[in-house]
């Protein structure tokens, strides 16, 4: 089927912006992935251990001695890394509102949902947005298995997931340290396999996840010690995961790491798991096995190449005939809601701090998709029926009702709003009911709150 | 008023409006089924019910924990001279005193092995059983309750809050809300989205309940400020619609996957389900002692404490028991002990039931369902065994 830009957008990206067309070609449309790699103000661990350091140094002076370090001191030094967090949260909307063709933002926030790791203090949230810039988006475009590898090993899956405090039983810390009986935790083992890459579903066994827990022992993080590998956690000797055996010949090293991730990546499972969850993504809830088959069948041929993938998703004809299969999540709606009242990128950035909580972090929360709060390390779920609740379409009438008139000077006449947001694609219900609106705040509502724009 | 029926009249909205109606049509609904009232509360993450309720009866307890679970001597408050309960939930402390409180030590679904959150929450919330396939079941066990109940009306069951809960996903007709959900639509601009809706069944439904709601203005829960507010607005919302036409009523409170830090991670999660209890029991007033309240998690955690101050998903878990309704001030059911033999695969408390067994039982006891319903459709496959009598 031929390549329609306005679906492409609506489907792979953020919808239609007032300001910016879409890439015109298929090729344009898959090249554009390139502009999400990491820009100028992406965060970085660096920066995210100086600001933490310097706090956790506040605080320690502190208590040796009040007088060191004020109280003022400390809260500001929060103050200030709540300021960042919030402005990365920003920035992630200022992006997406302005790329053309929203796909490589899309894949930021897919790969980002698949490999989940959560906020939550003004270091996590931190923590969080460099884990995003620093092991999702320099690999939007390599294999899944460099990827996965930049995802599990950055410091904030390894402290989400409880992996800086698994320790090898027999590891050299461990048996100095006796006494405080320091030992596995198996939380990444476990969503390394079943959530990241084979799948639950998949042949594997609780051995599996400890003989795999074992082999991590030694990836760790700490504020104030550089790298992200401790050889005095590791449990010595050969662990055999999936009838595989790793490392035992030589000291433990990420290289063991790195190796069963290429295993893991390299499964059979692995590729169907991710054939599938894509698809889901971005096709349809209950997606067609010919687009399945397909991802899948890529997958295998290109050993994980991911643009192959992403094209693959643009080849066949399933992603035309199943439009609107998806229920847009919360932040694809405001996001998408932003695109149409025409803020581009600039303009987000241009949006005051208070605007920004009020107007976008806090509906967030209200619609169910707290910022990088996900109920679970298996992310937000993908059903439409998640989304299109009674609440959360309560909230969607709600903030369309009260803020385009906060975000832009001057309300658009609701039949130009309307082929901003949908172009061609808008229904005739809602041609019908827009121009019938008794005022331009409710015409824009009914486009907002409207299954055609809520869907995908 | 009168130029905006005219406006109706020429746009020939007004024959789809009035009658179906969703305002209109709730009005007529026959009287609620019973004065008995069911409150499901979902504990999502895995809660470590030997930490909850502490057997410091058994020494092996102190062998298999260095820090957690230590009983009376850390504060937790003696129950039955062998359990003692989690020092955070003393506040529960008066129901166990006047028999509103009891609980289940070891039990769980009959989800084994994988120790997956989300596959345990989604057979938790399907209850059925290992010859299903998660990923085809559409339904949850409290809408299968509802298909079997006469006299049903939409409001008859509620879920609350944001979070999807598929305990109540399925045919039977059942409402949602969350709190923080309002907004003000004139009239014209109700009738426009419910055309826009229209073709839509997803939309049409969610849409027209969340219009139908919002009009009626019963989200206007109010709590105090506090670390709970959103657990709390949520017990008082199903409170208010348990004092009216609802008779059935789930949420979820999540935060209880404490691999590490356990205790200020279940500190927490327990001073959310604490305020929960007493929120409801404080806004059902008098309908309290037709409430009957469940709280159930996907498995327990191991026995043992892991190298970080947690414990790891495990298997056998624990169930709270609260309400007027409930022959509580007891535990119920058997203790599996924690001797190396007595345990799961080595690792995690046995399971003595079917946590579904129990959830059966009080669905007979409660809304007069018949055995062979509850075995066959609403747990299929599930043999019930002897009534644990749970309810008063």
């Amino acid at each position: 089927m031929n390549f329609n830009p306005d679906i492409a957008a609506i489907r792979l990206g953020y919808g239609l912006s007032a300001r910016v067309p879409p890439p015109q070609t298929a090729d344009a449309f898959l090249r554009s992935v390139a502009l999400s790699v990491p820009d100028d103000h992406a965060v970085s661990m660096d920066h995210v251990r100086a600001e933490q350091t310097m706090l956790s140094d506040l605080n320690s002076l502190r208590k040796k001695d009040p007088e060191a370090a004020s109280v003022k001191e400390i809260r500001q030094q929060q103050r200030q890394m709540r300021i960042q967090s919030a402005e990365a949260v920003r920035h992630r909307f200022a992006r997406a509102a302005g790329d053309p063709g929203g796909f490589g933002e899309r894949l930021v926030q897919f790969w980002a949902d698949h490999f989940t790791v959560s906020g939550g203090s003004p270091y996590h949230d931190l923590m969080a947005a460099a884990f995003v810039d620093e092991a999702i988006r320099p690999h939007l475009q390599g294999s899944f298995a460099q990827l996965m590898f930049a995802a599990e090993t950055h410091p904030r899956m390894v402290t989400y997931l409880d992996q800086d405090r698994s320790f090898g039983p027999h590891s050299w810390l461990a048996r100095r340290r006796k006494g405080r009986d320091l030992g596995l935790n198996e939380n990444l083992a476990r969503e390394m396999i079943e959530l990241h890459s084979l799948g639950a579903d998949a042949a594997y066994s609780q051995k599996d996840v400890r003989q795999l827990a074992k082999l991590l022992t030694g990836l760790s993080f700490h504020l104030r010690r550089d790298g992200n590998f401790r050889p005095v956690m590791a449990e010595p000797g050969a662990e055999t995961v999936l009838g595989q055996q790793y490392g035992g010949d030589r000291p433990a090293s990420l290289d063991d790491i790195r190796a069963v991730i290429k295993d893991l990546a390299a499964h059979p499972a692995t590729s169907r798991h991710l054939a599938r969850k894509l698809a889901v993504h971005f096709v349809a809830d209950d997606p067609p096995q010919s687009l399945v088959d397909r991802l899948d069948a890529t997958y295998r041929e290109t050993g994980g190449n991911l643009p192959s993938l992403y094209a693959a998703l643009l080849d066949g004809p399933e992603l035309w005939r199943h439009f609107r299969q998806k229920v847009r999540q919360p932040f694809d709606f405001l996001v998408a809601a932003l695109r149409a009242l025409g803020l581009d990128q600039q303009r987000v950035l241009d949006l005051p701090m208070r605007q920004v909580n009020a107007r976008l972090i806090r509906p967030l929360t209200n619609m169910g998709q707290d910022w990088a709060m996900p109920r679970g390390p298996d992310g937000w779920p993908e059903a439409a029926e998640s989304w299109a609740t009674p609440q959360g379409i309560a909230l969607r009438i709600d903030w369309a009702m009260r803020q385009p008139r906060v975000l832009v000077p001057k309300l658009p006449d609701p039949r130009d709003f309307l082929q901003a947001a949908l172009g061609e694609t808008a229904s005739e219900a809602l041609k019908w009911a827009v121009p019938r609106a008794e005022s331009a705040r409710e015409g824009l509502m009914i486009v907002l709150a409207s299954a055609d724009f809520n869907r995908r | 008023m009168l130029s905006r029926r005219l406006f109706l009249k020429s746009t020939g909205l007004i024959g789809c409006s009035a009658a179906a109606h969703p305002i209109l049509s709730s009005i007529a609904f026959a009287s609620a089924p019973g004065e008995n009232r069911l409150v499901v509360i979902i504990l999502r993450g895995a809660m470590d019910g030997l930490d909850v309720f502490q057997p410091y009866g058994d020494p092996r307890l102190r062998k298999l924990r260095k820090t957690l679970s230590a009983g009376p001597e850390n504060g937790a408050l003696d129950l039955d001279g062998f359990f003692a309960l989690h020092p955070r939930l003393e506040p529960l402390m008066p129901l166990w005193q006047a028999g509103e409180l009891a609980f289940v030590p070891a039990v769980s679904t009959p989800y084994r092995d994988k120790r997956s959150h989300f596959d345990g929450q989604d057979m938790l919330e399907a209850g059925t059983g290992t010859d299903i396939d998660l990923r085809n079941q559409r339904d949850g066990w409290l809408n299968r309750l509802l298909q079997q109940m006469p006299g049903l009306r939409s409001e008859t069951a509620y879920s609350v809050g944001v979070s999807d809960m598929r305990i109540l996903d399925g045919p039977a007709p059942a409402k949602s809300w969350a709190p923080e959900a309002e907004f003000d639509l004139g009239p014209q601009a109700q009738r426009l989205l419910e055309r826009v809706y229209h073709d839509d069944p997803l939309f049409r439904v969610a849409g027209g309940q969340a219009m139908e709601i919002a009009a009626e203005g019963i989200g206007r829960t109010v709590a105090d400020a506090g670390p709970s507010r959103d657990v709390r607005a949520l017990a008082k919302f199903a409170a208010d619609r348990l004092n009216d036409q609802t008779r059935i009523a789930t949420f979820s409170i999540s935060g209880w996957d404490s691999h590490a830090r356990q205790p200020q991670v279940l500190g927490r999660a327990l001073d959310r389900l604490a305020d929960a209890v007493l929120t409801l029991k404080q806004g059902l007033g008098a309908n309290w002692s037709q409430t009957t309240v469940l709280a159930m998690t996907e498995f327990g955690r191991t026995v043992a404490e892991n190298g970080s101050g947690g414990t790891d998903h495990g298997t056998g878990g624990a169930m709270l028991i609260a309400g007027g309704a409930v022959r509580g001030g007891r535990v119920v059911g058997r203790w599996p002990g924690l001797a190396e033999g007595d345990l799961y695969a080595g690792r995690d408390l046995m399971p003595m039931r079917d946590i579904r067994a129990y959830a059966a039982w009080a669905l007979r006891d409660l809304f007069g369902l018949s055995r062979d319903a509850l075995e066959q459709a609403v747990f299929p496959g599930l043999d019930m065994q002897d009534n644990p009598r749970i309810l008063a």
